[in-house]
């Protein structure tokens, strides 16, 4: 079950991207972040522990939320809009 | 609060020269107390680079750094820790023609003092190091060098030699020294005195002070590297980088963080503290991404300075003053310290014990500051190491900005 | 206009707009940065997108106040420049970097005023890690700016007025809230009859949400003790002790803080002098009643200056900018001055009031179980920190910084420096203001190694 729970926007566009090679959708007005955890229930995994992590602070402070582009570029999940086409890659099948 | 100590050994400095002397001379059974302005190791001990590296050191600094070669491996049983030392290689970088040969030149003149230098051309670096970009013509692999966590080796050696029953006087800044009879009476901090038969002056980028109030003002000035790390990132970089030149030096950590320095930082304004320019930190930021291409995307999370006393022959201060009996010195390590650190401890407790030492330090002696200058063939080669052991002046702008 | 260097204003929330808008009412023409797309700060945060909620629906009581500001910076356009997803990441020698639209600028200024906000303050807790646990900002940005909330079924735990105002948002959102619980005894809300006469409003409205909460059948539980999240790879329920039972519930989302911690780190790379603040329970930029730092030519404003709200952050913002005129020589208006540092002084007396009705449970951090993470970036436990400073013998924050990687990692420290300084306290005996402050770096946020330096250095914003 996804870690989010839409309450607005439910009818809003769909921006289609991919999470880890998948097919997915988010809606139009989406950080990175709503739309991974609208789905999803993590978005990395800490380096030290394996555990996961799904942000925490949502402002753009903890730092807890950054995941990548296919490129390698990181996306700071909470502070990023989501755009259509984006390719997003994480580390949510990595273990520690 | 008052209080007296009368010591055998005071030590004025405790970054990781005067604490493994501290320790080392606590374990021949003198009294010793360790004197700080600050806390141990919190100034270029603990914030330098963390280069473990005896390649492109002056040939005169070998034997010492040898002899601080076989002290590394040695860290657990000496203070408990590791240091997260690695002997990982340290790989020195060519990027044109006369830069290889440079690396030539240097490997046949140290070839007869243990390094076991291997020359690596171009498509052995691409063979053995392809995450070094292609531009790279060659380099120089001294693969018994390595790297540590100097936070924890500074603070470890100091908190060793607190255990082994040196009093670790911290935030105890030294007023004065004065010359007492056989020995020396110091003031230091708020009320504590202390009267010793021997003192070492291993106050760094503030010994100058101390040389000077016993008649042996020494060139000294200050350096201030700058550092960037990275976030953690899967293992990349095998080996300690160097780049003959100058330029930039790397490493990465086992947690995954690549740390890496170059260019100068400046002082702010209390000058004993300083910090990265933003331009500066950029420059060394595009630099590693143009060297190693796997980490164009990282990032980079914090930057660091340190105060760091460097002479102008690029040589450090060890040995007896010329001036005063049970005085000795050892500063100015010149952004190349931290690897021979835990030798000099040794060798500065054998000098209080026996009065001389097995290792050769005349080159190091204060001695030369006070008399003409005499010319050294071989004094260009200090500018070759890399590591934390860039000349005091950023002498690499443009050459890639 | 002369050829000085431009004020810069870092922060477009309450305070940075008051601070532009009173600059560009003076003749001035300030350079605005804000590391949001949009202005409004977290508190007045705009949505990305209209999503046929109203004002009132996202802020409230506080609607006319969004609107107002939102105005207010929107008539600033073409007096203003205004840099939005950038972040300044280093300060120095009156040159400001600045990441914008990929690359990096280096900006001199001449005047800075630091409208840098807060963040929520929080203790470790067993769980804290867990995905579904956000602070209870977060939980605030979620819904309001994203319409999302942060479960289906969530509990809110902790301290500060955020507790009841953000339960009560997702309450009102049709979230169903299991329970808030507030680690603070009942009795300490008794200290509010003593905000009555500083502002009876915020008074009511508090007493306003705890009635319709406990209309609605959300369990309200007071003087929480050893509070945690559990879960597998996610959370399921929360725990805890009240008057020595234990209790338990189940929920798929926590919003949890311990009221604010102000944003610092630029004062710090300016050179400001800290004090140690008690009622905040935190190192402080100094400065004088108008916002003056230590430091010539530098002012504080908002929350990032010390935690006093929205309202006082309008004015403190004001204030700021008015002194950055006087400093300057320009005329300014004395009424409005005092008028200004009045309503400073009144929200003050108020927030010593509401600190004593919201304490802040400093005594959790001793009970920290050693397997609990401290340092949520780099992984450092609450035992590997106490096993470092004993080791070590360390009772300095940076010290312990150095030898144990707490608030080493990506987010330097702001998560985790609070609870640091209070586990090293606990674990030394040493007063709170005794184990030091844990010093800024730059960048103050991640920076890309392949950010490479524009080429029209600062001319075009002089």
């Amino acid at each position: 079950m996804p870690l989010l729970r839409r309450i607005a926007r439910k009818d809003h566009a769909a921006i289609a991207f991919t999470l880890d090679g998948a097919p997915c959708e988010g809606r139009a007005g989406d950080t990175l972040l709503s739309a991974i955890l609208s789905r999803t229930e993590s978005l990395r995994r800490a380096e030290f522990s394996g555990e996961p992590r799904a942000g925490f602070c949502q402002m753009g402070a903890c730092q807890d939320c950054w995941v990548m582009n296919e490129a390698g570029e990181r996306l700071r999940a909470c502070t990023t809009p989501l755009l259509a086409g984006m390719r997003i890659v994480t580390t949510r099948g990595r273990s520690a | 609060m008052s209080r007296h100590l009368d010591i055998d050994v005071a030590i004025v400095g405790g970054g990781l020269v005067g604490s493994s002397a501290a320790l080392a001379l606590r374990n021949m059974g003198f009294d010793v107390a360790l004197l700080d302005k600050g806390f141990c190791g919190a100034q270029a001990s603990g914030v330098n680079y963390g280069g473990v590296r005896r390649q492109g050191r002056p040939r005169e600094q070998l034997p010492l750094s040898q002899r601080a070669h076989a002290v590394w491996p040695r860290l657990k049983e000496l203070i408990g820790i590791d240091g997260e030392f690695l002997r990982s290689g340290h790989l020195k970088l060519a990027r044109s023609e006369a830069d290889m040969a440079s690396l030539e030149a240097y490997a046949a003149e140290v070839a007869d003092q243990g390094l076991d230098l291997e020359l690596i051309g171009h498509n052995g670096l691409r063979e053995r190091f392809p995450w070094i970009d292609g531009s790279i013509l060659g380099a120089s692999l001294c693969a018994g060098d390595g790297h540590a966590n100097p936070r924890l080796v500074s603070a470890g050696f100091a908190s060793a030699a607190r255990r082994a029953g040196v009093h670790v006087l911290e935030n105890t800044p030294v007023a004065g020294i004065t010359r007492n009879g056989e020995g020396f009476a110091l003031e230091a901090g708020t009320g504590t005195t202390l009267t010793a038969a021997i003192v070492i002056n291993s106050a760094g980028a503030w010994a100058d002070r101390f040389a000077a109030d016993f008649g042996e003002p020494v060139p000294l000035t200050r350096i201030y590297p700058s550092m960037i790390v990275t976030e953690p990132l899967p293992p990349v970089m095998t080996v300690n980088i160097g780049i003959e030149g100058g330029g930039i030096y790397a490493r990465q950590v086992e947690r995954g963080n690549c740390v890496v320095g170059g260019e100068r930082a400046l002082p702010l304004a209390d000058p004993d503290f300083s910090r990265p320019r933003g331009d500066g930190a950029l420059a060394i930021m595009n630099r590693t991404a143009e060297v190693f291409p796997a980490l164009r995307h990282a990032q980079a999370i914090r930057f660091w300075s340190g105060t760091e006393a460097a002479m102008p022959d690029r040589n450090p201060v060890i040995g007896f003053s010329g001036t005063t009996p049970g005085l000795i010195h050892a500063f100015g390590f010149t952004g190349a310290g931290f690897q021979i650190a835990p030798g000099v401890g040794e060798v500065l407790a054998e000098l209080v014990r026996d009065g001389r030492t097995s290792t050769p330090i005349e080159a190091f002696s204060i001695s030369r500051f006070s008399r003409p200058a005499t010319s050294r063939p071989d004094q260009h080669r200090t500018s070759h190491g890399s590591g934390a052991d860039q000349p005091p002046e950023p002498h690499n702008r443009g050459a890639h900005s | 206009m002369s050829a000085r260097p431009q004020p810069l204003v870092v922060g477009a929330g309450p305070a940075g707009i008051r601070a532009a808008a009173a600059l560009v009412a003076a003749g001035l023409r300030p350079l605005v940065v804000d590391e949001a797309p949009a202005c409004g700060g977290q508190i007045y945060r705009q949505r990305l997108v209209q999503d046929g909620r109203s004002t009132k629906d996202l802020y409230g009581s506080e609607a006319g106040k969004a609107e107002r500001l939102h105005a207010a910076f929107a008539a600033l356009d073409g007096h203003i420049d205004y840099w939005p997803q950038a972040l300044l990441w280093n300060l120095r020698d009156g040159t400001a970097d600045i990441a914008v639209a990929g690359t990096s600028r280096r900006v001199a200024y001449d005047g800075l005023i630091l409208a840098t906000g807060a963040t929520d303050r929080v203790l470790p807790v067993p769980g804290w890690t867990l995905p579904g646990v956000f602070t209870l900002g977060g939980s605030q940005v979620s819904l309001k700016a994203q319409g999302c909330a942060i479960g289906s079924r969530v509990v809110f735990a902790g301290s500060g007025p955020l507790l009841y105002l953000v339960a009560w948002q997702y309450m009102k959102a049709g979230v169903e809230v299991a329970a808030v619980l507030d680690a603070a005894p009942a009795t300490a809300k008794l200290n509010l009859i003593r905000a009555v006469p500083l502002d009876a409003g915020i008074v009511l409205r508090g007493a306003r949400f705890v009635a319709e909460l406990r209309l609605r059948g959300v369990a309200i539980r007071t003087g929480v003790e050893g509070l945690r999240f559990e879960g597998e790879g996610r959370v399921s329920g929360v725990a805890w002790r009240e008057g020595g039972r234990e209790r338990r519930l189940a929920c798929d989302g926590v919003g949890y803080g311990l009221a604010l911690r102000s944003e610092t780190q630029l004062a710090d790379l300016a050179g400001c002098t800290f004090r140690f603040d008690d009622r905040d329970r935190a190192w402080l930029p100094t400065r004088d009643v108008a916002g003056r730092s230590s430091v010539a030519g530098v002012y504080l404003a908002g929350d990032g200056a010390g935690i006093a709200g929205a309202d006082a952050a309008e004015r403190a913002g004001e204030r700021a900018a008015l002194a950055l005129l006087e400093d300057r020589g320009l005329a300014v208006d004395r009424a409005r001055v005092v008028a200004l540092e009045t309503e400073l002084a009144r929200i003050g007396r108020l927030r010593d009031v509401l600190e004593a009705a919201f304490p802040f449970p400093a005594h959790w951090a001793g009970a920290i179980d050693d397997s609990i993470t401290l340092c949520r970036c780099e992984g450092i436990t609450a035992g590997a920190v106490r096993e470092a400073a004993k080791h070590f013998d360390i009772g300095e924050i940076n010290r312990l910084k150095a030898v144990s990687r707490v608030g080493m990692g990506r987010c330097q420290g702001r998560i985790c420096a609070a609870a640091s300084a209070e586990v090293l306290a606990a674990a030394t005996g040493k007063p709170i203001d005794g184990v030091g402050r844990l010093r800024a770096q730059a960048p103050v946020k991640p920076i890309p190694l392949a950010l490479q330096l524009a080429a029209d250095r600062s001319e075009d914003a002089a």
